[in-house]
């Protein structure tokens, strides 16, 4: 059965057994499915960005009542702002569900529509976010204050970072839509977006826990 | 900016680049020198010969993940002459500097050599050299045709050179950190290293770091989606197996280092408080996340050449790998407990004792799953009909180097003997025992392992064993020392000495480092030597397959065309491609189909070369340029996504035509 000799390796290469070629090579045409291995490949990546994250609410843990002698969360978060800016948050991952469930349907203008909404909700957040921001620096509690307000500042503006980053991903993929419809490709595209915006707010909803509302306790 | 200590005078158009920018050291001007005559030849060369086209059309936008890890070798052995070079200047001067002699290197410039030494040997030596080596074979030995994101891993490739870039700038304009290859604040921070030495640091490593993770994820989800039919988890072929170890580490690991120079980064640029020694800032947080990191990178750097070994020693004993599944286990415990461990680099931070002792024992454990790797080797060996061919070699020094460097590092991981020898040149021999003698020595293997599957030649034997016993003698006289010098009391990274009685233990080190240069120039010989005789029958691969191999990799030919295989291969067991040979089914040919691959791209050279302007303009703190450069890095990224056409058919004429040409080349070599 075998016909491999080491003494002439090439020799094995010119008699072939079709049974076993057969078995070992898949002669048919197939390719790869196109985009095939994308969700995991994001999944892997928002996964690698959630341990950027981690390293910042460890940080927050460890230095987040290192105050300084300066001021601590209770005399500077206002939480009813924070409760409005949570709200917009949430109802933009709600949107951009609507928006996947119009794009499923095929309905590219209720698509852009709900995408146009969930940017809405999204640049309120940031509206609000900078909002607050500018009014601690004016108060004098900006990040170089104390550690405590370094960690604070840096994680909520790495979460606010991601948000602008993912609004304009958000419009590029409006005018791609809008441009070349609802294509395999652009279904991918909102695939991703859609899980980079519900990461967001998972990562919200771990902030608005361990630094607004455990802060006031 | 400007009330931070030790602020520089800066314009707005150059920030605080200015003529004093320019080092004053003689020795640097005649590095400079030698490189830009160097440059100039290198690049007359490219012109006269009209390459230009060539190398950018066939190689620097190329998606192939063959050509880009071939790049990444090129990178690191470029950066890994620049990091030894370095090293030389260090043993030269700490034999030099005795008895009220200051040596040749004032402090400033000693302490850039041993930052930029460290520096440049992981990032930019060891961590190329390993990606470029899992880009070329995982592909390859899982029957793909391609990675994942092709065009992700031109893109990384391209942001490893830009750091790279980066890094070496630092010689010729400004200055490099003079911190540590970590760069511990309060150190690193602005009121003791006020100049660009560490902003350089920063930002090399973070434009690096991209490339890093992404090429990380990359290959991860290749190896998870790209398998060939039949390739079950416990048929990968062990190095795709430690590849995929070494991935998840990257992706588990390397964010933190990015958050933690980010850290760092806002300290130094906005006034934070995070490592400061004031507004309540904690330095040791810095240590603790960086070494979060760095304990898994020694292992990032180590498990694909673990996988390297396995392959060779079972190819050139010709026997299966002994203990397979007890390899993988193995691979994926010291994954997870590579996690558990990184407290024992810094013991005398003051933990305490329980938690020294927790951090003391988790590292005592890891040397259990070494130690089984170590005996499936030996194992694998027993019985088998051993040729000692290069890699077989490299792989012997290995087992006996890396088990030396293996025991004292167990040693260490006791906290109260490491608190005697904490930061001592005993420690340094230690990883170096375990970085050269592990990670260099299976770049190596793999060289000459997989060298004629990328070039269609071998390797000169002669050559490769004068660079094989210069590197292993000069190893051993240079490290050893070090241990001894350790145990005397010797602190790393000193400049000068005043006890004459360590001068003979440096002599002996500077000796060793000498034979190891020798040992480079051979290595670098082989390669003139083979390329000039590369169509010697002799050192010709013609059928694929030089070594008897066992995985997929040898079923196709050196080098392999574009799309690696022409048909889909199939396993059904371990080791495919010896499964193949035994029953017949070397070589298929039959009816082609046209192949589905994705096109070149320039995006990724654009983007990496305007990620690092950036870099530049944010260490120089050329803000204008700095806004300018990121906005046209979103902007080109974007447009990149407006480009929906990024594939290609190669038309069943051109493989047939291959085929054609391999079926020939088979039947001249089988002389049929």
């Amino acid at each position: 059965m075998s016909v491999f000799s080491p003494a002439n390796p090439a020799a094995l290469y010119a008699e072939n057994n079709p049974e076993a070629v057969a078995k070992y090579w898949d002669q048919s045409e197939h390719h790869p499915e196109e985009g095939a291995s994308t969700p995991l490949g994001f999944w892997v990546y928002l996964m690698s960005d959630c341990l950027m994250f981690a390293v910042l609410f460890a940080v927050y843990g460890v230095l987040g009542t290192s105050y300084a002698a300066g001021p601590g969360p209770k005399a500077l978060f206002d939480l009813n702002l924070v409760a409005i800016n949570t709200a917009m948050l949430l109802f933009s991952s709600i949107t951009f569900g609507f928006a996947m469930l119009a794009m499923y349907a095929g309905q590219k203008g209720k698509t852009l529509g709900w995408l146009f909404v969930t940017l809405l909700f999204g640049l309120a957040f940031l509206g609000i976010e900078l909002y607050e921001f500018y009014h601690l620096i004016q108060e004098g509690a900006g990040p170089g204050r104390s550690a405590f307000l370094s960690s604070f500042f840096v994680l909520v503006g790495t979460h606010g970072l991601h948000v602008t980053f993912g609004s304009i991903w958000l419009i590029t993929l409006m005018v791609q839509l809008a441009q070349k419809g609802i294509t395999v490709a652009n279904i991918r595209r909102m695939n991703c977006l859609s899980m980079f915006w519900h990461f967001l707010d998972v990562i919200w909803i771990g902030v608005f826990t361990f630094v607004y509302l455990l802060g006031m306790i | 900016m400007a009330d931070v200590p030790g602020a520089q005078p800066t314009t707005f158009l150059l920030g605080r680049l200015n003529w004093d920018a320019i080092p004053k050291d003689p020795i640097i001007w005649v590095t400079f020198a030698a490189v830009v005559l160097g440059g100039i030849v290198v690049l007359g060369a490219l012109t006269k010969y009209r390459l230009w086209g060539y190398l950018w059309k066939e190689w620097f936008t190329s998606v192939d993940h063959k050509k880009i890890g071939i790049m990444y070798i090129a990178l690191a052995l470029v950066m890994f002459v620049r990091g030894f070079a370095d090293a030389l200047m260090m043993r030269l001067q700490q034999v030099w500097a005795f008895n009220g002699s200051e040596g040749y290197l004032n402090s400033h410039h000693y302490d850039q050599v041993f930052t930029a030494h460290g520096v440049i040997m992981i990032f930019f030596v060891a961590m190329p050299f390993i990606t470029g080596l899992m880009n070329y074979l995982v592909p390859l030995q899982i029957g793909a045709r391609d990675v994942s994101f092709p065009f992700l891993n031109n893109f990384s490739f391209w942001m490893t050179v830009g750091g790279a870039v980066i890094t070496m700038a630092s010689l010729f304009i400004g200055e490099f950190a003079q911190t540590g290859w970590l760069a511990f604040p309060p150190l690193s921070g602005l009121q003791s290293s006020p100049y660009v030495g560490v902003d350089y640091y920063i930002w090399g490593l973070q434009v690096a770091g991209v490339g890093t993770t992404l090429s990380g994820i990359n290959l991860l989800v290749t190896i998870l989606k790209m398998r060939a039919p039949g390739m079950t988890m416990m048929r990968l072929p062990i190095f795709t197996w430690t590849s995929l170890c070494a991935n998840v580490l990257i992706v588990a690991s390397f964010p933190v280092l990015t958050m933690t120079l980010i850290l760092l980064t806002l300290d130094r640029y906005l006034g934070t408080a995070f490592f400061t020694n004031e507004a309540g800032g904690n330095s040791m947080m810095y240590v603790n996340l960086i070494w979060i990191w760095g304990h898994p990178e020694v292992y990032i750097l180590i498990l694909p050449l673990f996988g390297v070994f396995s392959e060779v020693t079972s190819t050139f004993s010709g026997k299966r790998l002994f203990g397979y599944s007890s390899m993988v286990y193995a691979t994926v415990c010291i994954t997870i407990l590579s996690y558990v461990v990184w407290l024992h680099h810094f013991f005398t931070m003051g933990s305490g004792a329980s938690v020294n002792a927790f951090f003391g024992i988790t590292t005592m454990i890891i040397s259990i799953p070494t130690g089984a790797k170590l005996f499936n080797w030996l194992f694998t060996m027993y019985k088998g009909r051993i040729r000692y061919e290069l890699p077989m070699m490299w792989t012997l020094a290995f087992m006996l180097t890396f088990t030396v460097g293996g025991m004292t590092g167990v040693l260490l991981a006791v906290p109260p003997a490491d608190f005697v020898l904490h930061n001592s040149l005993f420690l340094v021999a230690h990883f170096h025992n375990v970085i050269i003698g592990g990670v260099l020595f299976g770049l190596f293997a793999a060289i000459n392992f997989w060298w004629p599957k990328a070039f269609g030649f071998r390797l000169n034997v002669f050559w490769g064993k004068v660079s094989f016993w210069f590197w292993v003698v000069g190893f051993w006289m240079a490290f050893m020392p070090l241990y001894v010098l350790g145990l005397m009391g010797v602190t790393r990274r000193l400049r000068v000495f005043e006890d004459p009685s360590y001068q003979i233990w440096f002599g002996v080190a500077a000796f060793g480092a000498v034979l190891i240069a020798v040992g480079i120039a051979a290595m670098f010989v082989q390669f003139g030597v083979s390329i000039w005789k590369r169509n010697d029958p002799a050192m010709r691969d013609e059928t694929g397959d030089p070594w008897d191999g066992r995985t997929l990799e040898w079923a196709t030919s050196s080098p392999p065309p574009d799309y690696n295989f022409a048909f889909t291969p199939v396993s059904h067991g371990l080791d495919t491609w010896w499964d193949m040979k035994r029953e017949g089914a070397a070589r298929p040919v039959g009816k082609y189909h046209a192949i589905h691959m994705p096109k070149n791209t320039g995006t990724g050279v654009v983007l990496s070369a305007i990620a690092t302007v950036f870099g530049m303009a944010m260490i120089w703190y050329i803000w204008w340029l700095a806004v300018l450069s990121f906005a046209g890095l979103v902007v080109v990224a974007i447009w990149h996504t407006f480009n929906y056409n990024r594939d290609f058919y190669i038309p069943v004429t051109e493989i047939e035509a291959k085929e054609a040409a391999r079926t020939k080349q088979l039947q001249a070599a089988a002389g049929v």
